[in-house]
């Protein structure tokens, strides 16, 4: 059951990731991978919204929706071989300070956004 | 036109969608295999990406040394590989040592899968490169090795 729930969820997430990468480069034709960036950002915040607010409230959500959403739908809506590749090829390109910028505005900007994510988390609790 | 379209696009997102349920049940099959402790489950993310990106590494190499079906890369690179590696557990993973008073493993760990990963697409590439041209080698027809620059009989 818990492995259908993490399948299902995983399904979902790389669809909306595929879509959303899609959507971005339609956006922007720069050959700097924003939408990799941008799932793996709102991912990062979505597992801390997820993640926080079942550890805030208790009953928000059974431990399998937990499964579905945490394991499954971020897991999967979020990248880290693209990413790996990305910067790979940003590097190897001669694009060195662009692999440089992309690796470290993925990483500070998916911490960002998680600690926006728990904020959230923290704002609803109080209210 | 339009629904030979559609069909094609179906097809597309059905292979992501399927690689991506299988490369997440993989995940998770790895998280349940590795030991983790509460608050500082690393090892399962960690193995998976580093794992993940050496793999990508040489299927992109394999991508482009032949002429792959059009749905290999949407169920494998964009769904399997995909799903199977993480960046929200990666920082979610981080985000627990930091909940349980380790900010220094936190900030190690976000810094080590970058140096062990990265490094894993190169030399996952370099793999696959040394066996498609040892491939290539032995091809039929396509040994540049054995053939002489000029064949006898042609100068004038």
């Amino acid at each position: 059951m818990t492995l259908l729930l993490v399948a299902l969820g995983g399904a979902a997430g790389a669809v909306l990731r595929y879509g959303i990468d899609l959507g971005v480069r339609r956006g922007h034709g720069s050959a700097f991978p924003w939408g990799t960036f941008t799932v793996n950002v709102v991912g990062s915040f979505l597992i801390a919204l997820f993640a926080g607010g079942a550890a805030v409230f208790d009953g928000f959500g059974s431990p399998g929706l937990r499964t579905l959403l945490v394991v499954g739908l971020c897991g999967a809506l979020t990248t880290f071989s693209t990413f790996g590749q990305d910067t790979v090829r940003l590097y190897t390109s001669g694009a060195r300070s662009h692999a440089a910028r992309y690796v470290l505005g993925t990483v500070l900007g998916g911490v960002a956004a998680a600690g926006l994510g728990l904020g959230t988390v923290a704002l609803f609790a109080q209210l | 036109m339009p629904n030979a379209l559609i069909a094609h696009r179906s097809r597309v997102l059905a292979a992501v969608a399927l690689g991506g349920a299988l490369g997440s049940s993989l995940r998770y099959g790895v998280s349940l295999a590795l030991p983790h402790a509460d608050g500082g489950a690393v090892w399962p993310t960690l193995t998976v990406n580093v794992l993940g990106c050496l793999v990508i590494g040489a299927f992109t190499v394999f991508l482009e040394a032949g002429e792959p079906h059009h749905l290999l890369r949407p169920f494998f690179g964009v769904g399997l590989l995909g799903g199977f590696t993480t960046f929200s557990s990666y920082l979610a993973d981080a985000g627990g040592l930091l909940a349980t008073g380790q900010p220094l493993h936190a900030a190690l760990y976000l810094l080590l899968t970058v140096l062990l990963a990265l490094p894993a697409v190169i030399c996952g590439a370099m793999l696959a490169r040394t066996v498609v041209a040892r491939a290539r080698r032995r091809g039929p027809g396509a040994a540049p090795d054995n053939v002489p620059d000029t064949a006898p009989g042609t100068e004038s």
